[in-house]
């Protein structure tokens, strides 16, 4: 769990314990072709924990001070040096003097408010970090991180409508389709039906995909990237008019992450639900339909 | 060439898809093996990937869809196998559903389902709907009907039927009929798509290819006839409506017919019995294509052999009025389907006959009413010419009398005849011999003149020529015809004479307009039996004496002897001649002397006038003096001018060796056992010195013509003559000149000049072989003969 960033020959070691650290609920994340499993906290939730710093043996190390960072960033990829910090809150450890033995410093920062969800996009991340920091006159500061992630559960919506829609290309193929509803959890199921009007062309298959639209940015800045982040094949061959195609699709196996909107005026994440018909020759026919993403209590 | 290139690449094809299949079960197996349920579906999913392909004809794809069922077979065992290591079932359930490809998703969805159903975590008919309701998502119609199919099958044993151990409330049987027959429905709709789908100039082998697929769709007929619970009541309400409903709606005639068949074929007998209305009615809502008539010809078929099972079933039938029903709707399917061939309206009316003479046996209205049907249908029409249809016409007029075995029933039938009038000539001809088959077969006594006239009439196709049938030769067929009818006259018999007489003229009437060609064989029998009739009188009279019968021995004869001239006329003199001497015979038998006399006098006229043959000459010859010999009714006189003419006849024969014959047969007219009267020894002495006569002229001609004696085979004849009249006591034969004629022939025999002739040398030692053992017999005929010496 440590993990140790620009020091090169550390005159001391610094380890983060976090107070229920075995009992929290983790996650694997990938980072740098490694995964790792990141404990879950939730807004106004209190972090707390201990910090233990132990010299190199035989070693003392002089300071001008320890603190503790909680911070909350936004980073864009197509501009890395500029972090956004939206939330950074400090806790100072220890007054300037020296370290000669193993010494082990609490901290708390209680009820953070952490709004929004760690989130790892195309373009954009958005991380939480503690930060601990040795200042030091020479040979640079000591410093160390701990990530931690957040998710906000929502409640269930109060208004979930369904989704129902006819599309059609005038004489050529007429449908309608529905979804259950417009808001789904994470691990949710959509189920619905997609009925054929009319079909004049030689359909050979039907998708539902999940595209995941990210902007970045604003104004003439925007940056938009659509991923597909699943595609579930709805039908098999070509339907004749009057058949009602079901659909159930289980968002579990998707790693998908609620919608945000306009998280801290930087970015936007939504999802849509994209009924894809494929004719013969490979045309594609498509109709888009945004879906709201939330993500709910588990225990719930 | 092009369809070789197609079936090789689709080899290649299916050889590829083996290949692949088999690679991901190997790694299914080994997931299998180490319990990996992640990787299990995976490669179990990559192993059903290959059942995608759009490029191999049903019969492959059937083969490589039979190996992925075995692996899907191995992994649902490890299912069920996952659920006892605590993994959930319903887990699992939504587990498959992850797969991305829609059809191994749905394979896997099906196998699945089926550990579900069996773990009773949820009531059946739930996991079924949403199984049979899933495989919607499979449009393409040879995957999907292979993916329903697998359903089907995979279902078969988990149906919440009554007495199952998945039945579970009230009413459960419904959902599995319910779930069976949307099965059904969805597979017949993808099955008629089938044939919509693809280029035009491929519509003949998509038509073939569906034929391998029925059995798939067909399948589905078969469980639900399986459900225990499925009884008269549900079958009647709900099962057979919704069949027929999707039957007749999906218009397609292939499916119409093959499923109409299943019905009739998979259900039970007694079911078909209490719904046949409904089934019925479906009939003429089917395609006009569609091949009804064979639907409903297996249906009275399957009926009729259920009534055959036994006569306690009858009953049902009749409180069904399954006969006005059936009759009901094949009129009206012959009204809905105005291009019916002719050949099945045809069967459709056999098959009800064949139904009705099963079912009600002693409704011989019924049956007629079917004919009279049948012959609203063929009437009006050009007589019928197609040899199908002609077949079934055979068939439907053959039932009756198989059935009855009586042809006196199918007189009854006015409607029968009207029906051999719509057959063309070849098979009215082909029917009557069927009808005179019957009969003889049957052994069949037909009484009364009205029903030979009846039946005449019937078979007039083999009685006389029909128009435009008048071609001469007279070919195997024809006499062979005419000998049926010859021998069907000898059945015709009534122990009343008078209605025998009445039978007697009917038939003549009729045989007369058969024309020269069937004389020689009807007239024949028709004397005959008249001689029967007259024996017959003859032998009553002597019983039953003073008895006023208006039918006498005269009038027959009177009758005869028109009938004989008949065949006068034709050149056939010999038949003629023969009938008289028969005639006479009977005459002579009932002591009618003039009528005897009369009967002679044709038979000289005739060969006088008529018969010029030297050949024939010399058998009718024979035969007239063979029947004249046993007259014993003639007088003196007439007996005399009778004798002289006869061997008058035979001293003018050409052939020497003929005359000689013929003379020395004459002898036996002068000379009877059994009558007293008749023992003129000089004239037989006579007749065998005139034969010796003849016989050295014969040996003479021949030593003139050829230098060489001839055979003394007609000496040894003759001596057998003097043997015979010396035996039975004729004075006039000595044993002097039986002694000089064997010495005679002897002298012939060894002369240089005479051939050798084995057939002589043999002829003459078993002559006297047969003295030498009247010798040794002795007694008196042996004493008589010890006086011959040689």
């Amino acid at each position: 769990m440590n993990y140790i960033i620009g020091a090169f020959k550390p005159a001391c070691s610094i380890t983060i314990s976090l107070a229920d650290g075995n009992s929290r609920k983790q996650v694997a994340l990938k980072e740098n072709g490694k995964t790792v499993l990141i404990p879950i906290f939730h807004n106004q939730e209190t972090i707390s924990g201990k910090i233990s710093i132990e010299p190199i043996l035989g070693k003392k190390v002089e300071h001008n001070g320890i603190k503790v960072e909680l911070l909350g960033q936004i980073e864009m990829y197509f501009d890395r040096s500029n972090f956004y910090d939206f939330t950074s809150l400090v806790r100072e450890l220890d007054i300037p003097g020296e370290i000669c033995e193993r010494k082990t410093f609490p901290f708390e920062f209680s009820t953070v408010e952490m709004p929004y969800e760690t989130y790892n996009g195309a373009n954009v991340r958005l991380r939480y970090v503690l930060k601990v920091s040795i200042c030091r006159n020479y040979g640079g500061g000591i410093v160390e991180y701990q990530d931690f992630v957040v998710q906000n559960y929502s409640p269930p919506p109060s208004i979930n409508n369904s989704i129902k829609m006819e599309v059609g290309i005038e004489d050529c193929l007429h449908i309608e389709f529905e979804y259950n509803k417009s808001k789904y959890h994470l691990k949710d199921v959509i189920v619905g039906k997609i009925y054929f009007l009319l079909v004049r062309i030689k359909i050979k298959n039907m998708d539902l995909e999940i595209r995941r639209r990210e902007s970045t940015g604003s104004g003439s800045n925007t940056h938009v990237e659509t991923e597909t982040l699943a595609k579930f094949e709805l039908m098999d061959g070509a339907p004749v008019r009057g058949e009602s195609i079901p659909v159930r699709l289980f968002l579990s196996p998707y790693e998908l992450a609620p919608t945000y909107s306009n998280i801290n005026n930087k970015f936007s994440v939504k999802y849509y639900l994209n009924l894809v018909l494929v004719d013969e020759e490979d045309r594609r026919y498509f109709k888009q339909q945004e879906i709201n993403m939330y993500r709910l209590s588990e225990t719930s | 060439m092009i369809s070789d290139g197609v079936v090789e690449d689709e080899e290649k094809w299916l050889s590829a898809g083996i290949a692949g299949l088999q690679q991901n079960a190997f790694y299914m197996h080994r997931a299998l093996d180490s319990n990996n349920l992640k990787d299990a579906l995976k490669y179990s999913a990559q192993m059903l990937s290959e059942l995608r392909t759009s490029r191999l004809s049903p019969h492959k794809y059937y083969e490589l869809y039979m190996r992925a069922f075995d692996e899907l077979r191995k992994l649902e065992i490890f299912f069920k196998e996952e659920t006892g290591r605590g993994c959930s079932i319903v887990e699992l359930y939504e587990l498959v559903q992850h797969a991305g490809n829609i059809l191994p998703r749905l394979y896997l969805l099906c196998t699945v389902g089926s550990v579900y159903i069996k773990s009773k975590e949820a009531p059946a008919k739930d996991v079924l709907k949403d199984l049979v309701e899933m495989c919607r998502g499979i449009q393409h119609p040879l995957r999907g009907l292979f993916l329903r199919s697998y359903l089907s099958q995979v279902s078969r044993d988990k149906l919440p039927d009554i007495g199952s151990e998945y039945e579970g409330d009230a009413d459960t049987v419904m959902d599995a009929v319910e779930f069976v027959l949307q099965n059904f429905t969805e597979m017949n709709k993808l099955w008629v798509r089938m044939q919509h789908q693809g280029p035009a100039r491929e519509k003949d082998k998509r038509g073939k290819e569906r034929g391998e697929l029925r059995d798939l769709v067909g399948k589905n007929l078969h469980v639900l006839s399986q459900i225990e619970g499925v009884d008269l009541e549900m079958y009647k309400e709900i099962v057979l409506p919704r069949v027929l409903e999707q039957v007749v709606n999906c218009k397609d005639e292939l499916a119409q017919y093959y499923l109409m068949d299943c019905i009739i074929q998979v259900f039970p007998d007694e079911y078909h019995l209490q719904t046949l209305e409904t089934l019925l009615n479906a009939c003429p809502q089917l395609q006009a294509s569609v091949d009804v008539e064979t639907v409903l010809s297996r249906l009275m078929e399957r009926l009729s052999n259920y009534a055959a099972s036994g006569s306690e079933v009858l009953p049902e039938f009749f409180q069904v009025e399954a006969f006005a029903k059936l009759n009901n709707a094949i009129g009206k399917v012959i009204e809905a389907q105005e291009n019916m061939p002719i050949a099945g309206v045809v069967t459709l009316y056999a098959s009800l006959l064949k139904f009705t003479l099963q079912v009600h046996p002693d409704r011989l209205d019924y049956i007629d009413q079917i004919l009279g049907a049948c012959v609203k249908k063929l009437s009006g029409r050009e007589k019928l010419d197609e040899s199908k249809a002609t077949k079934q016409i055979v068939a439907l007029l053959s039932a009756p009398l198989e059935k009855y075995k009586d042809i006196d029933t199918a007189l009854n039938l006015s409607n029968y005849p009207r029906i051999m009038e719509c057959l063309n000539d070849g098979t009215h001809k082909e029917m009557a011999n069927v009808i005179v088959q019957n009969i003889m077969k049957n052994k069949t006594c037909i009484s009364t003149a009205e029903k030979v006239d009846a039946l005449f009439e019937l078979i007039k196709g083999l009685i006389r020529d029909l128009d435009g049938d008048t071609h001469d030769e007279l070919d195997e067929d024809f006499i062979e015809e005419q000998n049926s009818v010859a021998r069907l006259i000898q059945m015709l018999h009534s122990d009343d004479p008078e209605e025998m007489l009445k039978v007697i003229q009917t038939v003549r009437k009729h045989i007369l307009t058969g024309g020269r060609k069937r004389h020689p064989y009807t007239v024949p029998p028709l004397i005959f039996s008249s001689l029967k009739l007259v024996r017959r009188l003859e032998r009553q009279d002597e019983s039953v004496s003073g008895d006023e019968v208006s039918t006498t021995p005269k009038k027959i004869f009177q009758l005869v002897t028109q009938t004989i001239e008949a065949l006068t006329s034709i050149p056939v003199p010999e038949l003629a001649l023969g009938l008289y001497l028969q005639c006479a015979e009977a005459a002579n038998d009932c002591d009618l002397e003039p009528v005897a006399y009369e009967f002679f006098t044709q038979a000289y006229i005739l060969y006088e006038e008529e018969i010029t043959d030297s050949k024939t000459q010399v058998t009718s010859i024979h035969l007239i003096i063979g029947t004249l010999q046993r007259m014993h009714v003639f007088g003196v006189e007439n007996r005399d001018a009778l004798t002289h003419k006869a061997t008058g006849y035979s001293a003018k024969l050409l052939k020497k060796p003929d005359q000689c014959r013929a003379v020395y047969a004459c002898s036996h007219l002068f000379w009877l056992d059994d009558h007293d009267s008749i023992r003129d020894g000089e004239r037989v002495l006579l007749c065998l010195k005139r034969s010796l006569r003849i016989a050295n002229a014969v040996q003479q001609m021949a030593n003139a013509t050829r230098g060489s004696s001839g055979s003394a085979l007609l000496f040894i004849e003759i001596l057998n003559k003097y043997l015979y009249f010396y035996e039975k006591g004729v004075s006039q034969i000595t044993v002097e000149s039986i002694q000089d004629l064997i010495k005679l022939i002897r002298n012939e025999m060894q002369g240089d000049a005479s051939p050798s002739d084995p057939a002589a040398d043999a002829f003459l030692a078993s002559t006297l072989l047969y003295i030498q053992f009247q010798k040794d017999k002795g007694g008196a005929v042996g004493d008589k003969y010890m006086l011959i010496t040689d």
